[in-house]
Order: C-alpha cells, then sequence, then structure tokens
C-alpha cells in the first residue's frame, strides 16, 4: 500500500542519533553550539583559492565521528543529499575565473577551479560540523543553549515549534500526496494542480496554528516558554571549548598545511 | 441546590465568516456533575466548548465560571480552574519533551520548578503514562497522546474538566481504558462527543444542541429513548440501547 512513498522526513533519525550516549553527547550543548561556530567561522574567514590550509581541518570532524559513535555512513548520505547546492554555488567559477593559477605536472589549472574545490572543501566542512552537532545533540537542549547564550526567546521559541511540527507537516503533506496520486492519472501533478496544493497545505497550517496558540493560552502563555533543565558548565565543557578553539587559531594562523610543506621541500616552494 | 459552578446565559457566537455558530445557549452546571453535549457535525459543539474557558468571547450573552464572569480580565483565573482538552492531542502537545508539555501549565501560573515537576509526575502517574516522560509527543501512539494531554490538564489542578470527542482516533481498548480513567476523576466533567455510548457510560446528564440551540436537556436514559428527537437531530440511539441485529433481525 505504501508503495510509491516517499520518506518525505526521517523523523526518528535525528532523535535517535541526538539520544546516544557518548562523551561528545553528555557535553554542554552551550560548549558545542560555540565551538560549532567558531569552526565555521574560521573555515569561512579563508581565501578564496584556500585549499590546503582547509585539509587540516577536516581533523575537527574526524575527531568528534570517532569520539560520538555516529555512523560515517549518515555524514556521508547528508553530504551526498546537500552537496548539490555546493555544486550550484561553485559551477560558475571555472567558467568566470579563467585566469592561470598554478602549475601542475605541466598542467595549467585556472583560478576558477581552484576556488571551486575549496568551496567543496568549505562545505564539507562546515556541514559536516553542523550535522555533527544536530547528531550529538537533542533540538531542545540546542534551543536552552541557544537561549543562554542570549539568543532572542522569539528565535528558540520559533526553533522548538519548527522542531515539534515539522513532523507533522511533512505527514500531512505525505498523506496530500498519496490521495493526489491515488486518483491522480499523472505520476507528478500538473504544475497548477500542485500549486493548488501548496496552498492547501498553507491553509491547513494556519488553521493548526490557531489551534495551537488557543491550546498555549488555555494553559496559560504569555509569551514566553518555560524551560526546565538546568544546564551545568563542566570542566570537560571547558576543555572541551578552549582545546579546540585554540587548535582553530593555531591551523588557521600558523598553517601547518605549508610549514609541512616547507619542512619537506627544505624551505622551497 | 448550590448555586450552579458554570452558568452560561443565552450565548451567540457568530464566526468571522458570518456562519452563526451559537445562537441562543443558557445552561447551568453543577459541581461534581457529568454532562455530556452531543449534537450533529456543525451543531455548535465545539464552539460552546471554547466559550467556557475563555478561548472565544460570546457575541451577545454571558458565561460565569463560580459566580466570576468570562471576560479579558478574568482569563487567567478562568483558564486554571476550565481544563480543556482539545480534540487533536498533536494542538495541544506543542512542546519538544512529554515532561516539559505537563510542567508548562504550572509553570506558566508561576508554580516553582520544583512542585510543577512534582506535580507533572502525578499527573501522569494517575494517566499511567509516567514511562513516557522523556519522549518527544511526535513519536507517542494516539493514545498516549490523550493521555497525555489529559495530564497537561489536569496539572493546571482544574475544578472542571472539559473533553472534545475524548475518543476521536483511539482503538476500542484505548477507548475502552478513557473510560476507565475519566471516570476516576473527582473534577466536573463536560465531554462533547458523538460516541453516545459513551456518553451513556459517563454522564448521567445530556445537552443537546442543535442548529447552535439547545433542543433537548435531560437524563441521558431519557433523551437517548426519544428516537423522534434523536432523528431530528442527525443522531440515533446509542448501539448499546439498539436491538441486537444477529438476535432480532428475522
Amino acid at each position: 500500500m505504501s508503495g510509491g512513498d516517499q520518506a518525505f522526513l526521517e523523523p526518528g533519525l535525528l532523535d535517535r542519533l541526538g539520544h546516544g550516549d557518548s562523551s561528545i553527547h553528555r557535553l554542554d550543548p552551550r560548549a558545542k553550539l560555540v565551538v560549532t561556530f567558531a569552526f565555521v567561522l574560521v573555515v569561512v574567514s579563508h581565501d578564496k583559492y584556500a585549499v590546503s590550509a582547509l585539509v587540516p581541518f577536516f581533523l575537527y570532524p574526524a575527531a568528534l565521528l570517532a569520539l560520538s559513535g555516529i555512523p560515517v555512513g549518515q555524514l556521508v548520505r547528508k553530504l551526498v543529499v546537500t552537496a548539490p547546492f555546493a555544486l550550484l554555488v561553485g559551477l560558475f567559477n571555472p567558467l568566470l575565473d579563467r585566469a592561470p593559477l598554478l602549475e601542475l605536472a605541466g598542467l595549467e589549472i585556472a583560478g576558477g577551479w581552484v576556488s571551486f574545490l575549496s568551496i567543496l572543501l568549505r562545505f564539507a566542512l562546515t556541514i559536516s560540523a553542523l550535522f555533527l552537532l544536530v547528531a550529538t545533540t537533542e533540538i531542545p537542549a540546542l534551543g536552552r543553549a541557544a537561549e543562554r547564550l542570549g539568543v532572542p526567546r522569539a528565535f528558540v521559541v520559533q526553533l522548538l515549534m519548527l522542531y515539534r511540527y515539522l513532523f507533522v507537516l511533512a505527514d500531512e503533506a505525505a498523506r496530500m500526496a498519496r490521495g493526489h496520486r491515488l486518483r491522480g492519472a499523472r505520476r507528478h501533478p500538473h504544475w497548477r494542480v500542485f500549486a493548488q496544493m501548496i496552498g492547501q497545505l498553507l491553509i491547513r497550517a494556519l488553521e493548526r496554528a490557531r489551534r495551537i496558540h488557543r491550546a498555549m493560552l488555555c494553559r496559560g502563555f504569555d509569551g514566553r516558554i518555560p524551560l526546565l533543565a538546568e544546564l551545568r558548565f563542566q570542566a570537560r565543557d571547558w576543555a572541551f571549548l578552549l582545546g579546540w578553539i585554540a587548535a582553530f587559531a593555531l591551523l588557521r594562523f600558523a598553517e601547518p598545511a605549508q610549514l609541512l610543506g616547507k619542512l619537506v621541500l627544505g624551505g622551497g616552494a | 441546590m448550590s448555586r450552579p459552578q458554570i452558568l452560561a446565559t443565552d450565548l451567540h457566537y457568530r464566526y468571522p465568516d458570518g456562519m452563526t455558530a451559537l445562537a441562543g445557549a443558557s445552561f447551568a452546571i453543577h459541581h461534581g456533575e457529568r454532562v455530556a453535549i452531543v449534537g450533529a457535525n456543525g451543531a455548535g459543539k465545539s464552539t460552546l466548548l471554547l466559550h467556557l474557558s475563555g478561548v472565544l468571547q460570546p457575541s451577545q450573552g454571558q458565561v460565569t465560571i463560580d459566580d466570576l464572569p468570562v471576560t479579558e480580565k478574568t482569563f487567567t483565573t478562568v483558564r486554571q480552574r476550565v481544563g480543556l482538552v482539545f480534540q487533536d492531542p498533536d494542538d495541544q502537545l506543542f512542546m519538544p519533551t512529554v515532561l516539559e508539555d505537563v510542567t508548562f501549565g504550572p509553570l506558566n501560573l508561576g508554580v516553582p520548578p520544583e512542585e510543577s515537576q512534582r506535580r507533572a509526575r502525578e499527573c501522569l502517574e494517575q494517566v499511567g503514562a509516567w514511562h513516557l516522560r522523556d519522549r518527544p509527543p511526535h513519536r507517542l501512539s494516539a493514545g498516549e497522546k490523550r493521555r497525555v494531554a489529559i495530564a497537561a490538564v489536569l496539572a493546571m489542578a482544574p475544578d472542571v474538566l472539559v473533553l472534545d470527542e475524548p475518543t476521536t482516533g483511539l482503538d476500542p481498548r484505548g477507548r475502552r481504558q478513557l473510560i476507565q480513567l475519566l471516570k476516576g476523576f473527582p473534577h466536573t466533567r463536560i465531554i462533547a462527543s458523538h460516541d453516545l455510548d459513551l456518553v451513556l457510560e459517563l454522564c448521567p446528564r445530556t445537552i443537546l444542541l442543535h442548529a447552535g440551540k439547545i433542543a433537548a436537556d435531560r437524563p441521558t436514559v431519557e433523551l437517548m429513548r426519544d428516537d423522534q428527537l434523536l432523528q431530528r437531530t442527525g443522531l440515533e440511539r446509542p448501539l448499546s440501547m439498539q436491538c441486537c441485529p444477529i438476535c432480532n433481525n428475522k
């Protein structure tokens, strides 16, 4: 019966991973959040032709993968799914930037290809870091962390609501798609029908939002969402936070790849 | 007889799109009563329930709870006293985990966190759902969601429980368990339902709504025998009061 139903979302997956138990899972979510953002900032701060300088940064996702026990396959799948965005962003670089930048084994390589490669590396690094953050931290805990770090409550509430109702919405969309498939002559809806379905989904979402708001009012909602759990920042959280930030600084400013290269080539290049 | 706990006087309500949902409904409900509200689709049941906890304001008429008129000024008190369990638990369980959802109400009422937690535990245990406390609501079954939604309302320590179609989406066993659970509460209970067998079992008194008006307000057993009335208002006898189709259809 469910043949042909695509899974719009994998509702259980992130929950299951987030509920795992490892030294990484147990860290205070604030430490992970700050380190992840520091990592992303450092990675994107590199020069547009940076390639070799970026490679050592794979140390961070690799270490987290090893320590958290998250299967590598999960990460690779997420990278593959999101890769088209990065490809699209980098696509025009080789076409627009044809100035030869370096020579490799007699072959001239245009700057565009180098920056394209750089974009792909950045993409892989940042997506890996974000995926590992979400996979080792429950979303509600992330919300709490963001709130404690001073993110406005409105955003935190948005995040929590999104997390709660994304699955309900996806479910509704899946039911609608199934309804179409069972009566529709075509495999995919005509664009006009599709537009109507999207509109229908919006109306349903608005209706539900109104009912949820009512339910919240009935339980005394006054614009603030009270959160229960206490967060405790411990020695291991400090160690994780300061250790990685020091490592990122070292990789960014000391450029070990070049140091290593100079060492090997005896100060050449 | 003592003064009524809930008094509705000549309630009118018209939705913004012009549809009239209530056209003059009056009734009184006393402490500890169990009252069913029945009626065909669109008869105004849900609209009426939303008036009891002040979610909707009547365009004419008034609701009072323990002599306190329901107005914008009294919302907080009214919503604490009258606990409304919505038809779709997905609308009601909006927090990331079950425990957080059940503590949402008491925390908003200013109950300290430890006391809120204690209360949440008590209510979850009462509905047999304490073991679900760390689960996200979207991963629960329909029956589990329903029980958690009831716990979330109980945690506000209301005097009146108002339930909108509590058996929707439940399998027979889930329905049976819910009926047993509802029987055990000390609260005044108001239940809107199409499940007339449930009504017959839980509520000695029934208010029948038809086109926004009260068509009958009588003892349930008496009302359910009035076939003419039931048919006129789009209902029929509860199955348990119909003749057995296997033995008697000869």
